[in-house]
């Protein structure tokens, strides 16, 4: 990694991927995989930063009830989690805590648990019959969580769901990346793309100076700066901030036995505990009132946890398309230049550095993204 | 009163090194003043006679304990760092609730203060 | 002066109290001299004022216990000490309920931890309660011991609540600079603040044998302290680095307006000497070590736990002088490298911070009225910027003098009439601080210590992990703490922030400042998932 003392020449890279989040770099390392030399330009230490604020689930159950082709994308990023994991293990020491025996989503009322029963069997229609999932009573559920409350009328099981740490993961890809080579530089904000008749030049600013690097291909993963910069490239990316809020505990000795859509216990010891759903534009500060509520409804999951101390908030920003469903899509007008846009960057991080990378590198894919093509939100 | 040991004759526990050195009270205005009042807590178990003031994390540093807990991580023994709330050294069992800030609570009669090691236990069975 | 100790002060322990309100003109987060000052000021001028503060009794860390100090000779802690009687009497006045000035003006809420401040200026803060013990029962039961197996978890409690403030008044002091070096985290080693806590509180005095080491006004304050109340000291390690004198010489005209301050540190130096206490100057390579010479390290078992490894405790003391290497056995070792702003607050609060180069750490932007970044927060104190306990209280009072007039309880010309005395005493406390930062600036090897050394005391990081991580280039100490867990521990970075920069400046090439400082959240003090859980109804 450069440290990035803005110089005034125009650097080049093959690719450069700009927004060095977790996307990003999953995206950059399976490019670097491929044989590309590839630059991830990203802002400073202080940058708005969803990788940071990430929960860390590898979720599947539930996700695309209104689009199979996110389902199917999820499942096969969840199924290709486990190398990944090993992978990165193995050319980095670091283990990224992967954990995929299953996940709990708790429902507090009977109503709450039957929609998400009906919700999930409409999914598994969708998919001709292959979604496994299992609805448990109290009773059941509290076998599996022993601390799980009176208040709490069932869950849904999803032997797909896990959850990983997601800072090591950052870490490991990081590390990873730059023993292949890869390059990444503090440039600060991108505020120029313009599309040369071969390839790119990308203009970023950092404090009163200006970087300029030209690239054969360029990705943008810079999250919700995305939205400013796909216009520059014939593309259209409509995200918008939706804040959610995070609350961390001490390290505890091991308590809960699975990760659950709203808590979970981190191998660290650490409890884990999400998340809102707010619009509020571009405000990561958190909100009493929101987390107050988060705590509420985590205590009637599991009241052993009234006693935990929080040490930690946090407010981080997801970036959420007009219906929740990522983007994926090369720029027709100016080819090379790709957008990739989500919020379950770490779900899907498995699928970005495997399938996603292999179709920028080869302009082909088998993978549905004719779905995911952000021209569905003109008009 | 047999069990009750003051803070100047120092515990010398069976569980940790034979020490004789501990915090020394020094003359006091309490005890000309307000003779006889004092506190009774119990430091893993002992009794500690502490004045009013003191906190649980000076009951530890006269019970003649050399630590109080270990880390979570490395399992290493710590001790109060800065008695004024910031370092979270002293961090202890009070009245049977794990990482209380010693430094920052101040003794109370009966006050049940315990050595914590590594990380905190959480249950509620 | 004995009178001040048996003066009890009304406090608003029962968050629903009558009296207790919430919203005010003014909170205070601290109740040290500033915190102290700037309420009875605000007060008088018919501002309605809260006073939080997380000790039981006001005082702040230099006139900690100043209601109820327990030592019985007060020339052990000097008139310096007892001089914040004053600050107490003048609070003790302003809740005076048959005050007629200031009569239900001042809520004072002692052991409030403050842990939150809301963008709409809400105070959200956590107390904490005792249920009735049963102290009867274990005082008459004859087998105390006994009793013990039975722990009663209901005997404490927090409660969180908030308040609304029109202005806050940050007042939340110093800290001792974190000190990393070799064995720092062993039990045994603890900061020269800590020793004067509870000499002031508890009148304790630290084991023996005991060494200090350090450098700064402090160290030598607490050492003829603790020498005046008889505890023996074996050693005084001055770590000032060589050279420092002439460096600071460039300061001194300025220091010489503060003349009396200058001679009382002159007077501690002799009063060491004269009492014969082995001093060493320019002492670098401190380690603090579990084993004796040439014995194998002091370890203890627990036979409760029979799984844990063995407990490495001090035993003695590295140095060296002149390049030769001693060793002193040592069962407490007091460090101390100067005070530092405790910014937790105001960098939770997103308010703009300064490198100060001659004191290296970081401090809150404020105006000569000690207005901050943001309009209705003001600073006063060591909070904002080193400058001492008489500083601070005139820094609460121009404050407290400006938000009454801020608010219209004051004029103009009011303001500038009140203030103008308050503004002179203030400029002379300041006018000695360059040549004292110069001086007692820390030795290199306290501000990037040795790859061996431990960082981040709660998540155990090392300095030569942070270096590792910093030499790849990460863009600064928020990605550190996302790689490696430095900062992420229950002291949420109080230890080992300053240090991460530095490590990262010296590695990276550049300034701490370029460098920059962790992202402070809140809660800034751990909570129970059931007090904010509660704040939901």
């Amino acid at each position: 990694m450069q440290s990035s003392n803005p110089n005034t020449a125009t650097n080049t890279a093959e690719v450069a991927v700009i927004g060095g989040g977790i996307v990003g770099l999953a995206i950059a390392l399976g490019l670097t995989r491929n044989g590309h030399q590839v630059v991830v330009l990203d802002e400073s230490d202080i940058a708005l930063r969803a990788s940071q604020g990430n929960f860390g689930l590898v979720w599947v159950q539930g996700k695309g009830d209104t689009l199979p082709e996110y389902a199917a994308i999820s499942r096969q990023s969840a199924r290709l989690w486990r190398s990944l994991a090993d992978q990165l293990l193995d050319s980095t020491g670091i283990d990224i805590q992967l954990q995929q025996k299953g996940g709990l989503f708790f429902c507090l009322t009977e109503q709450e648990l039957n929609n998400r029963q009906q919700m999930l069997q409409q999914m598994q229609q969708a998919a001709g019959g292959d979604y496994p999932f299992q609805v448990l009573d109290l009773k059941q559920v509290q076998e599996l969580e022993p601390e799980a409350g009176p208040e709490v009328a069932g869950a849904t099981l999803g032997p797909e769901d896990g959850h990983v740490n997601p800072l090591l993961f950052y870490r490991a890809m990081t590390e990873q990346f730059l023993q292949s080579g890869g390059r990444i530089v503090h440039s600060g904000k991108t505020t120029d793309i313009k599309p040369l008749n071969q390839g790119f030049t990308v203009t970023c600013h950092d404090k009163g100076l200006d970087q300029k690097w030209h690239c054969d291909k360029v990705v943008l993963t810079a999250g919700l700066g995305n939205k400013e910069l796909a216009p520059m490239v014939g593309l259209h990316a409509p995200v918008e901030p939706n804040l959610g809020q995070v609350l961390i505990s001490e390290r505890l000795k091991p308590l809960l036995n699975y990760p659950t859509g709203h808590v979970r216990q981190t191998n660290e010891g650490t409890i884990q505990i999400g998340d809102s759903k707010e619009d509020v534009g571009f405000i990561t500060d958190t909100r009493i009132e929101v987390l107050a509520q988060i705590a509420n409804r985590a205590r009637k999951m599991y009241p052993v946890l009234n006693k935990v101390r929080l040490v930690r908030t946090w407010g981080a920003l997801r970036v959420m398309t007009p219906d929740g469903y990522p983007i994926y899509q090369e720029s027709t007008r100016h080819p090379g230049a790709y957008v990739v846009t989500c919020h379950s960057g770490v779900t899907l991080g498995a699928l970005h550095q495997g399938p996603i990378a292999d179709w920028i590198s080869h302009n082909k894919t088998e993978l549905p993204l004719e779905a995911f093509n952000g021209q569905r939100f003109n008009g | 009163m047999d069990n009750v040991l003051t803070a100047k004759s120092a515990i010398s526990s069976p569980s940790d090194v034979k020490e004789v050195a501990t915090f020394k009270r020094l003359a006091t205005r309490t005890e000309t003043e307000q003779a006889g009042k004092t506190v009774t807590v119990y430091v893993d178990d002992q009794p500690v006679e502490m004045q009013p003031n003191d906190s649980a994390a000076a009951a530890v540093l006269t019970s003649g304990l050399r630590y109080g807990r270990t880390t979570t991580v490395g399992n290493s023994a710590r001790a109060p760092y800065c008695m004024m709330g910031v370092c979270f050294e002293c961090l202890l069992e009070i009245d049977g609730i794990e990482n209380v800030q010693g430094c920052m609570t101040t003794v109370q009669e009966g006050m049940r203060i315990k050595r914590q090691h590594q990380a905190r236990e959480l249950s509620g069975r | 002066m004995n009178t001040t100790a048996s003066l009890s002060i009304e406090t608003q322990q029962n968050p629903n109290a009558a009296g207790a309100q919430s919203s005010y003109d003014l909170v205070i987060i601290g109740a040290g001299p500033a915190g102290m000052s700037a309420a009875s000021t605000a007060c008088q001028h018919g501002l309605r004022v809260a006073l939080l503060d997380e000790q039981p009794n006001p005082g702040g860390q230099i006139y900690r216990a100043i209601g109820q100090t327990a030592l019985q000779d007060e020339k052990v802690l000097g008139p310096d000490y007892y001089a914040g009687r004053q600050l107490l009497a003048d609070l003790h006045q302003a809740l005076d309920s048959n005050n007629a000035v200031t009569q239900g003006l001042l809520h004072y809420f002692s052991g409030s931890m403050v842990w939150s401040i809301e963008q709409d200026q809400s105070v959200c803060f956590s107390q904490q309660t005792f249920a009735a013990t049963n102290s009867a029962d274990s005082e008459n039961s004859g087998s105390p011991v006994k009793q013990t197996s039975q722990t009663n978890p209901m005997a404490t409690s927090n409660t969180s609540r908030r308040i609304n403030a029109n202005k806050i008044l940050i007042a939340t002091g110093a800290m001792e600079r974190p000190v990393p070096f070799p064995g720092w985290t062993l039990p045994g080693v603890m900061t020269c603040g800590s020793a004067q806590i509870l000499l002031k509180q508890s009148a304790l005095a630290p084991k023996m044998p005991l060494v200090l080491a350090g450098s700064g006004p402090l160290l030598l304050l607490i050492a003829a302290q603790l020498h005046r109340a008889g505890v023996e000291i074996s050693a005084v390690l001055d770590t000032t680095p060589k050279g420092r004198y002439r460096k600071a010489l460039k300061y001194l005209p300025g220091a010489l307006k503060n003349l009396p301050l200058l001679k009382k540190g002159l007077e501690l130096l002799l009063e060491l000497k004269q009492a014969g206490i082995h001093y060493e100057k320019h002492v670098t390579g401190l380690k603090a070590l579990s084993c004796s010479d040439g014995q194998p390290s002091v370890k203890a078992f627990d036979p409760a736990k029979p799984d844990m490894q063995p407990i490495e405790l001090l035993q003695q003391v590295e140095y060296s002088v002149n390049g030769k290497i001693h060793h002193r056995p040592c069962q407490t070792l007091l460090v101390h490298q100067g005070v530092v702003p405790n910014v937790q607050l105001s960098r939770a609060l997103r308010l703009e911070h300064q490198w100060n180069t001659l004191q290296q750490c970081w401090a809150p932007e404020k105006n000569t009225w000690g207005r901050s970044s943001h309009a209705d927060i003001f600073i006063a104190g060591d909070g904002g910027g080193i400058a001492g306990a008489k500083a601070a209280e005139y820094q609460g009072r121009i404050a407290a003098l400006k938000i009454a007039q801020t608010l219209g309880y004051l004029t103009e010309d009011q303001l500038l009439k009140h203030a103008e005395p308050f503004r002179s005493l203030l400029d002379k406390q300041q006018a000695i601080r360059p040549f004292l930062d110069q001086l007692y600036q820390p030795a290199d090897e306290f501000l990037t210590p040795a790859d061996d050394t431990l960082v981040c005391r709660c998540e155990e990081v090392t300095a030569g992990e942070i270096r590792a991580i910093a030499a790849k280039g990460i863009a600064g100490p928020n990605q550190t703490k996302a790689f490696c867990r430095s900062g992420m521990g229950p002291c949420q970075g109080r230890m080992c922030g300053l240090t991460v920069s530095n490590l990262i400046a010296e590695v990276q090439g550049k300034t701490p400042e370029e460098v920059g400082y962790y992202q402070i959240r809140s809660p800034i003090k751990p909570l129970t998932l059931e007090e904010l859980a509660d704040l939901a109804q």
